[in-house]
């Protein structure tokens, strides 16, 4: 086995357990988002894609380089733009929630006084 | 030279994780997609010293980024809400297609007898990666409604699945073994398509988002698998992260299902005829169906009302229309919550998005665990267009195909008020007895004409 199979192997393995551990606790609300984003990731294909394309000599492999090429930058593009739009969506919410957790605080405090304390 | 390079895909790798850890919490989950973004940016502009600039892939290159980037991110833009699990398949799918076409284009390249070292990862990425793309546009058009989303079986279909994989496996030996021509590969790329399709036609419309996560660590898998052929460190780490943390949140999204992953891919083998079955003998049953004004007299003599949104709140674009509903109740001193089920809408987490959308405060949405003991001293529970989460079916009906999914426990309030545009049943095609319920007003109708018309009904009351 060659010297550089080897560094792949190990790169290769102990990239699987850090994938695993680094996403073992994900709450409900961001599986979706969260599959989105490491779609976008994946999309490192277009890498590979352009390597190929600047390889490409015969007609085949020119199309072949062109097809690879644009379906990988759709997939890095399309990935990134859609799960950052998604996740724009939170935004309002975590200033929803500060307040939130504020109204909470409250009503705790003073669960007869249902007055709202906004303001 | 080349160190640079490598330093630079090492600085991407760090960045690809941190942003997946940060994409696992709610507070930095925007920041953490940009980390990725960023990662793949520097991964990108590495790679360009390993070129070769010839005219002919200088032209390629530059066409394919400019038509990819457009339909991207156009896509991404104009993209609808409530379309976006069937944007991720699409997005998914053509990656899976780019990692097997590299790995044909670095198959062509190196002639008739290559290195056991590359012919292999070469044909994994094949074939994992053409089944992630068809396997994602059959996802595709049953969630887009091109197609129906009930899963499709014929007799035989295992014994076609088959002799499918046994025809795949064939074509591998011989490009291992015997000779790595076009005509092996290629065929073997058309068979993993035909493959994917068949993959993926078994399985219900409901079940999507599990399937796409799974073909979303496919293609990550077939992505580490075109690193290996091409010798590239930046494919191999950020694949084989995406195919780990893909498998694992496939498994937390069936988890979230109360399923099995066997049993979301391989379920509809034998036990939906069961299931019809079971529920055909139930037509011709009354139901009682409410006014505008009827329903909003009920709510806004309530004391606790809990919202239950679903796919028809999200495809009427109706969250707005229920947060105004909310708010009209909670200034007569209704107290509003809304119960998210795990996976209301098509996708675990959807319904979040949309209602954040809309301004719900944080507080007021409820996760399933959190919410099903309020059920019961709850007034009313306003069912908006969801139905196989409020299905008690899958409570007391074991040959139900939502047999064991946990529900929500609408079926537990003093009244239930079940707003649908028609009886039709829900997207596991499967009726629900709680519209048969004496508690149960139906009140048929748009999500979000029905809402605004509560609400003028509630401010009249």
């Amino acid at each position: 086995m060659s010297n550089e199979l080897l560094n792949e192997l190990t790169f290769f393995v102990l990239s699987i357990f850090v994938g695993i551990e680094v996403i073992s606790k994900v709450p409900t609300i961001l599986h979706t988002p969260l599959m989105s984003g490491t779609n976008a990731i994946h999309g490192i294909i277009l890498v590979g894609a352009i390597v190929i394309a600047s390889n490409a000599a015969s007609p085949l492999n020119l199309v072949i380089g062109l097809v690879a090429v644009t379906l990988a930058t759709t997939n890095v593009v399309g990935g990134f733009v859609v799960t950052d739009r998604m996740l724009e969506m939170f935004k309002g919410r975590n200033a929803g929630r500060a307040q939130g957790a504020q109204d909470g605080s409250q009503k705790q405090a003073a669960p007869a006084k249902e007055s709202t304390p906004t303001k | 030279m080349n160190t640079l390079i490598e330093l630079a895909y090492l600085v991407a790798a760090v960045c690809f994780i941190l942003g997946l850890k940060q994409l696992s919490s709610p507070k930095g989950a925007r920041n953490g997609n940009r980390i990725a973004a960023v990662g793949m940016v520097i991964a990108l502009v590495a790679t360009l010293p390993l070129l070769h600039f010839t005219t002919a892939g200088v032209i390629i290159i530059a066409i394919g980024v400019v038509i990819g980037g457009a339909v991207g991110s156009i896509g991404a833009r104009m993209v609808k809400m409530t379309a976006i699990p069937q944007m991720v398949a699409l997005f998914n799918g053509v990656g899976g297609g780019a990692a097997a076409l590299v790995a044909v284009a670095e198959l062509l390249r190196f002639g008739q007898h290559p290195a056991f070292a590359e012919a292999f990862p070469s044909v994994f990425s094949i074939v994992i990666g053409s089944v992630s793309f068809a396997g994602s546009m059959v996802a595709f058009a049953k969630l887009q409604e091109l197609m129906t989303g009930k899963p499709i079986t014929y007799p035989g279909q295992q014994i076609v699945n088959g002799i499918l994989a046994a025809a795949i496996l064939g074509f591998v030996i011989a490009v291992l073994a015997v000779a790595s021509i076009p005509f092996s590969f290629v065929s073997l790329m058309v068979l993993a398509l035909v493959l994917g399709v068949a993959f993926v036609l078994p399985i219900g419309g409901a079940d999507m988002p599990v399937v796409i996560s799974l073909l979303n660590a496919f293609t990550g898998l077939a992505v580490a698998a075109s690193g290996f052929t091409l010798n590239n460190f930046a494919l191999i780490v950020a694949g084989t992260l995406v195919g780990a943390s893909g498998s694992i949140l496939t498994k937390l999204m069936s988890d979230a299902m109360g399923r099995s992953l066997g049993n979301v891919l391989f379920g509809a083998f034998g036990q939906t005829h069961a299931g019809t079955a079971a529920v055909a003998g139930k037509e011709g049953r009354s139901v009682r169906s409410g006014s505008a004004e009827d329903i909003g007299t009920l709510l806004a003599y309530s004391q606790r009302v809990i919202i239950v949104p679903g796919y028809g709140l999200a495809v009427a674009q109706a969250q707005h229309a229920a947060r105004e509903l909310a708010d009209v109740l909670e200034k007569r001193g209704v107290e509003v919550t809304y119960a998210i089920h795990p996976v209301a809408g098509r996708m675990p987490g959807h319904m979040n998005v949309l209602l954040a959308e809309a301004n719900v405060p944080y507080e007021q949405l409820k996760e399933m665990d959190e919410v099903n003991d309020e059920f019961k001293n709850a007034d009313v529970a306003l069912i908006v267009g969801a139905n196989d989460v409020v299905n008690p079916s899958a409570r007391n009906a074991p040959g139900s195909p939502i047999y064991g999914m946990p529900i929500l426990n609408a079926d537990q309030a003093k009244n239930i008020v079940f707003m649908k545009r028609s009886m039709r049943p829900g997207f596991a095609g499967i009726d629900n007895d709680l519209m048969f319920d004496p508690k149960t007003l139906m009140f048929f109708g748009d999500a979000k004409d029905s809402l605004t018309k509560l609400v003028a009904a509630v401010k009249a009351a």
